[in-house]
Parts: structure tokens; C-alpha cells; sequence
């Protein structure tokens, strides 16, 4: 199953490498992880996601926590909370495609950021299924480069992930 | 008071208590060594080999349950030390193993010595620094330490470049009292509604056993598992590591358990109805094949590392903590119980334990008119009384001492159980001696392993260091002969170490005592007279038969309950 774990550490060099180098060292699988200092620049807060059984994940985030600069963690999927993920996607914007392509950003609520003669760059937000279904609408054939950030997580509600 | 980083670095083990340390010096650590020279109160111990260091270090916390100190300098010096580092690492030893570093500007431009230490490290220590600015040198060695030696022990890495230890520039030195890390809180206490219930269950259990690994050791539980399972009256088997965690010559100790096991321990274990692990880790060896371990048992895990519970078993009733106060908290509730052991039950399971144990499984043929290795440690037993601090290699002799000595008391007993690192024996022993001036320290080796750190021969001369050295000689690389014999229909690949050194002229030239053994009947006389020599190092030269396999084996993949037998024990 997929996990989305969120991980309060130390911003400290060398932190993201001991959590990158566990997973490839115990066989561990990382979808995606986007990490970077939080309001209080000691902290960083990281957001991975990762998938596996029950008990996978239950030793996932127990060796995390062994990690001496991790400082606290939750898996996210355990209760109700907020994805989302960012992504710029540069297409081929000409003829009849500039129009069809701006009708479809209007559609996903995303935005133009960057235009030239002949391309766009989309600037959009959203969960990974809306970013998916995005890339999906646009052909192909138009796409020139789409970069993603993979997703962040909170959980919803007052109660806060901090020390 | 104003020092230099290297000053501050050495001033700081004298600080944190460390009157040992095993090193080698190098460019990157001239400074430090200079240090070391103008000073009196911490010894360096100068080996032959940066591993041997590290090894030594190893065996000396093993033996003493301080942190053992390493200190090597970079590029080869600190890859040299890699194995020494996962041998600790797999076995939980607390260890501080300082590295130097390239000088700070010249950090990541392929310098003269320059490797990644702190990413080489990685995968292999509880936590490593690398110490960038001189005013962080002191607390990180405290961090260190502490780390080290808190929680579920090990080793840490502390990564110090060369300019951070200049000597033209001096700051203000204090070492911390204490160092708190708003990050790592290790649990300091076992939750007693665990607790509770776990002896609840521990009391109405049938067919009970105490399985008890190396956590017991290092976590200084000795005594209180020695109290409970005496209150209990349960048997009881341990892991390699564990040996000596409870008396090897009480009546209520079944042996070592798993892969080389005794057959009591393992049936005991595939039968049992409640199983009690405690600082133990469920590790392969151990277990077999997961599917069979302990079929019928509820399980109750007591360790101080969470990430070390349902693992590779699932239990019943975790218990998070320190052995040593979960244990007693277990004495006092066991003994506050209303509830005893049903002394019906708990006698029938015995009855049934002493069945197994009438098939004397480490029975081997004493009529032989080669030195049996089984017979040897015997005579070792013997001559030493079981009061030698003993350091064994990996291989077939390894196990042959882990069946054949028996330890009544902890940190006695010095073997890399989990990395299995061969050339470990040597060293470790000669960090044991360092601690331990006064005590009888063996090194239990084989031919191969031997030969892996034998450079170390030469540290014990310097340091006038008289360890007794049995090698148990088979000419061959025996454990490996053994699985090719069992396995690969005695294909022989690669394991008969031909051209082997004449080890009592080695041992001459190293300026030391040698014997050669060969007849059974000399064999008693010839360790009494090695043991004699108090102020000698002697290397006994014990020529074995070199067609003794280890039994009972449980082969790899299969249950507690499929153990092969020796043909001898099969015999009778």
C-alpha cells in the first residue's frame, strides 16, 4: 500500500543522505521525497512517500526514528490529510494548439508562467491524480519537459507536526 | 584554558574518562599525535593495522562495557577501519572511532588520502560527525560518547580534518557536563502494564523457555536475568552473543540455540509454549526457517530497540526498554504474583528437555587418535577454570567454543557473532588484555582466521601482552569444507590453505613463545605449561583432525526441530 510518510529532522548536512541510504540499504522503495527547511531553519521537514506492507512500513518508520537526526515523524496515510504536488510543464504552444492548451490550464485551474512563439510553460498545483490527469489531456506529442516536485503532506486538523 | 583542536580532542578523552585508546598515525593526524606526545594520562596503543585497531578497541569494551576508542588517520586509515566499524555495528559495541580528514579547503578535490569518510561510514555506524570548526570539537566528542554508549549501543564515526586540530589556533575549552539531543531520547524504562502482562503469561505458560541474546550482556542484565530465570524455575538458551549472560554450568541452561545450537535448546525452543527473548534480535542463525520457529508460541520480547521487535517474528507482548530495569521489574512482579509456575507443568516440560538432553548431542569421539578440537576446548576449560576472558575468530572453532566453554559470567566471552569477521580474534584479545593486565585472555582461532590480523602478534611484543593464542589447526578453511562437504558433494573448492607458516617459528619471530600440539595425551600438559608462562605470549599450535565437522547442525533454511546429528551421537 502507498504510505506518505512526514519527517521532522534536524537540517543538518548529511541528514537526507542517511534517509536516502537506509531505504537503498534495507531494499526499501522511495516514490518520492521533496524536503526543505521549515520556519525554524534548524528544522527540515521532509515528505516521502513509499510503499509496501504493513510490516514494511511499520520497520520504515522505526529505523527512521533510529535515525539520530530525526526528530519526529508520522505516517500521514494513517488519518485524514492534504497532498499536494507542483509541477511545470513546458509545451509546444502553435497554431490551433496555443488556444487548446489555454482552454485546458483555464480547465485545471493552472496557470501560464512562461510564453514564447511557439511554447508555454504550465504552472499548476494540485494532488498527483490531478497533475496525471493534466499531462493526460495534453497530447503527447506537445510535451516538452514536465517537471514534478512530488507531493507534500500535512494533516488536517489543529494538531501540528512539531517538537 | 586555551587549546589547539588537537589538544581540545585529546584533552577531551581524558575528560570523558578513556585511559585507552588503539591507533595509528598518518598525515592527517600528525597534529593529534603530537598532542598525544606531550601527555601521560591517556596510553596509545600503537597496532600493526588500522582494522586491528578498531578491533581492539571492540574487545576492550566488550570486556569492560566502556567504549572502547579507535584512532586512525584518513583515506586508507579510515577504510582500513570500515570492517572494524561493522563488526561493531552488527554486534551493538559502543565505540568512538576518530578519523582524520583532509584539511577543510581541500575537502572534496580527490586530496592525497582523501576518501568520503562519513558517507563510507554510513550504513555502518549508530551516528557519525564530521567536525568541521574547532569550537564544535568538544561537544561533538561528548555527543559521541554519549551516543556510543546510550540506548541500543555502537559504534560513532567522529570525522576530524586536519586544520580543525592546528596547533596555531587556540580557543577556550570547556567539556560538557552533558549534552542533550532534542532528537535521540532513548527509552529508559519498560512500560509495566507490558510488563504485567507479560508475566502473567510468563505464569500460566506449560512449556516456557528464555531466549536471550547479546542485549543481556551489553545492557548489564546478567544478574537480573540470572534472578528471574532462578524465580522461574523455566529453562533456558542463549545466543551466541548472549554466552556468559546467564551461568554456562547451571543445571537450567540448555545452551547455545540455533544454527550450531544443542539439540535441547532447539527442541526446546520448536516446543515451547511461551517464549521469552530477551536482547536478542530473532537473527537468521537463530531462527531457521521463519515459517517453523516456534510454531506454538506466544511471544514476549523484551529489547531496547524498537526497530529490533517484530522484525523477522512477530511477537505478542513488546517491551520496549533497558534489559536490566525490565528484567527486574519482572523479578518483582514475578515475585509479588499470586500466581506461581504450575510445578506439574513445568515438570513434565523438563522431563521432556532431559529426554533431549540424553542424546548428549555434542558427543564426539574421545578414542581418537587425533586431537579433536571439541576435546581441546575441554582441556582449555579445564586449565583455565572458565575464568579466561576468551576471543574467538569465525569459523568452525568459533562454534566448537561457543558449544564446548562455558561462561558463568558476562563479558567473557569476545566474538563478532553478527558480521562474522574473520581476523576479529586476535585483536579483540589483545584490546582485552589492555583492560584486563591481570586475567587470563585467549584468542581461539583457526588456521585461516589467524592469518587475517596475525600482523598483531608484533603489538602484543611492544606491549609486552601475554595472551594465550589456541589455534586449532585443520589445514583447512573448515567451515567452509563443511558446507562444501555437506552441500556441494565434497567439492573442495578453494579451501585447503596450503603452505600454511610453520606458527611456532611465526611466533619466534614475532618474539614470542611457540608450541606445536599434536598428540591428545600432550595436550593438557602442554596448556598448563603455556598458562604457567604469566608474563609469556604463547601461541599453541594445536594440529587437529582436520575432518571434524561442527554438531548438531540446523541447516540453513530449515526448523528448530530438523537438526542434524553427529554420527557419533547418532550411534550411541
Amino acid at each position: 500500500m502507498r504510505h506518505i510518510i512526514s519527517i521532522l529532522m534536524e537540517n543538518e548536512s548529511g541528514a537526507l543522505s542517511r534517509v536516502a541510504g537506509l531505504f537503498s540499504a534495507r531494499g526499501y522503495n522511495i516514490e518520492s521525497l521533496t524536503v526543505a527547511p521549515t520556519e525554524d531553519p534548524t528544522l527540515s521537514r521532509m515528505t516521502l512517500v513509499t510503499r509496501g506492507s504493513d510490516e514494511i512500513i511499520e520497520q520504515i518508520t522505526k529505523q527512521l526514528h533510529k535515525l539520530i537526526e530525526v526528530v519526529k515523524l508520522v505516517d500521514l496515510s494513517e488519518g485524514a490529510h492534504i497532498e499536494r504536488e507542483m509541477m511545470l510543464i513546458k509545451v509546444k504552444a502553435v497554431g490551433g494548439h496555443r488556444e487548446e492548451v489555454k482552454r485546458l490550464v483555464e480547465i485545471f485551474r493552472a496557470n501560464i508562467i512562461d510564453v514564447t512563439d511557439t511554447s508555454y510553460i504550465v504552472e499548476m498545483t494540485g494532488d498527483g491524480d490531478k497533475l496525471d490527469a493534466f499531462i493526460k489531456a495534453v497530447h503527447e506529442d506537445l510535451i516538452v519537459e514536465t517537471v514534478r516536485t512530488g507531493p507534500s503532506g500535512i494533516a488536517r486538523g489543529a494538531k501540528g507536526l512539531a517538537i | 584554558m586555551e587549546l589547539s583542536g588537537a589538544e581540545i580532542l585529546v584533552q577531551s578523552l581524558k575528560d570523558e574518562g578513556v585511559e585507552h585508546i588503539f591507533g595509528y598515525p598518518g598525515g592527517a593526524v600528525l597534529h593529534i599525535y603530537d598532542a598525544i606526545f606531550k601527555q601521560k594520562d591517556v596510553q596509545h596503543i600503537l597496532v600493526r593495522h588500522e582494522q586491528g585497531a578498531v578491533h581492539a578497541a571492540d574487545g576492550y569494551a566488550r570486556s569492560t562495557g566502556r567504549p572502547g576508542v579507535a584512532l586512525v588517520t584518513s583515506g586508507p586509515g579510515a577504510t582500513n577501519a570500515v570492517t572494524g566499524i561493522a563488526t561493531a555495528y552488527m554486534d551493538s559495541i559502543p565505540l568512538v572511532v576518530l578519523t582524520g580528514q583532509v584539511p577543510t579547503p581541500f575537502i572534496g578535490s580527490d586530496a592525497f588520502q582523501e576518501v568520503d569518510t562519513v558517507g563510507i561510514t554510513r550504513p555502518c555506524v549508530k551516528h557519525n560527525f564530521l567536525v568541521k570548526d574547532v569550537r564544535d570539537l568538544a561537544e561533538t566528542i561528548k555527543k559521541a560518547f554519549y551516543i556510543a554508549t546510550s540506548g541500543r549501543p555502537g559504534p560513532v564515526v567522529v570525522d576530524v580534518p586536519k586544520d580543525v586540530t592546528s596547533p596555531y589556533i587556540k580557543i577556550p575549552y570547556a567539556y560538557p557536563d552533558r549534552v542533550r539531543l532534542r532528537s535521540y531520547n532513548p527509552v529508559k524504562k519498560g512500560h509495566s502494564g507490558q510488563i504485567k502482562k507479560a508475566v502473567d503469561l510468563m505464569l500460566s505458560a506449560e512449556c516456557p523457555v528464555f531466549y536471550t541474546g547479546g542485549g543481556v550482556v551489553s545492557g548489564d542484565g546478567a544478574a537480573e536475568l540470572t534472578e528471574l530465570v532462578r524465580e522461574t524455575g523455566f529453562p533456558i538458551t542463549s545466543t551466541l552473543m548472549g554466552l556468559g549472560g546467564y551461568p554456562g554450568t547451571d543445571k537450567q541452561f540448555l545452551g547455545m540455540l540455533g544454527m550450531h545450537g544443542t539439540y535441547e535448546a532447539n527442541m526446546a525452543m520448536h516446543e515451547c509454549d511461551v517464549l521469552i527473548a530477551v536482547g536478542a534480535r530473532f537473527d537468521d542463525r537463530v531462527t531457521g526457517k521463519i515459517k517453523d520457529f516456534c510454531p506454538d508460541a506466544k511471544i514476549i520480547h523484551v529489547d531496547i530497540d524498537p526497530a529490533s521487535i517484530s522484525k523477522n517474528v512477530r511477537v505478542d507482548i513488546p517491551i520496549v526498554g533497558p534489559v536490566k530495569g525490565v528484567l527486574a521489574d519482572m523479578v518483582r512482579v514475578v515475585k509479588g504474583h499470586k500466581k506461581r509456575p504450575h510445578a506439574g507443568n513445568l515438570d513434565r516440560w523438563w522431563g521432556r528437555i532431559e529426554k533431549w538432553r540424553g542424546k548428549n548431542c555434542l558427543k564426539y569421539n574421545a578414542r581418537s587418535k587425533l586431537i579433536k578440537p571439541q576435546f581441546a576446548l575441554e582441556v582449555l576449560q579445564k586449565v583455565t577454570g572458565g575464568d579466561a576472558y576468551v576471543a574467538s575468530d569465525v569459523g568452525q572453532h568459533q562454534m566448537w567454543a561457543a558449544q564446548f566453554l562455558q561462561f558463568d559470567q558476562p563479558r567473557r566471552w569476545l566474538n563478532s557473532g553478527g558480521l562474522g569477521t574473520m581476523g576479529f580474534g586476535l585483536p579483540a584479545a589483545l584490546g582485552a588484555k589492555v583492560a584486563h593486565p591481570d586475567k587470563d585472555v585467549v584468542c581461539v582461532t583457526g588456521d585461516g582466521s589467524i592469518q587475517m590480523n596475525i600482523q598483531e602478534l608484533a603489538t602484543c611484543k611492544h606491549y609486552d601482552l601475554p595472551l594465550k593464542i589456541l589455534l586449532l589447526n585443520n589445514g583447512y578453511l573448515g567451515m567452509v569444507r563443511q558446507w562444501q562437504e555437506f552441500f556441494y558433494e565434497g567439492r573442495y573448492s578453494q579451501v585447503d590453505v596450503e603452505a600454511r607458516p610453520d606458527f611456532v617459528k611465526l611466533a619466534e619471530a614475532y618474539g614470542h613463545v611457540g608450541m606445536r600440539i599434536e598428540n591428545p595425551t600432550d595436550l593438557e600438559e602442554a596448556m598448563r605449561e603455556a598458562f604457567a608462562m604469566k608474563d609469556r605470549l604463547v601461541f599453541m599450535d594445536v594440529v587437529i583432525d582436520p575432518a571434524e565437522n561442527v554438531y548438531p547442525m540446523m541447516e540453513a533454511g530449515k526448523g528448530h526441530h530438523e537438526m542434524q546429528l553427529s554420527p557419533e551421537c547418532e550411534l550411541s
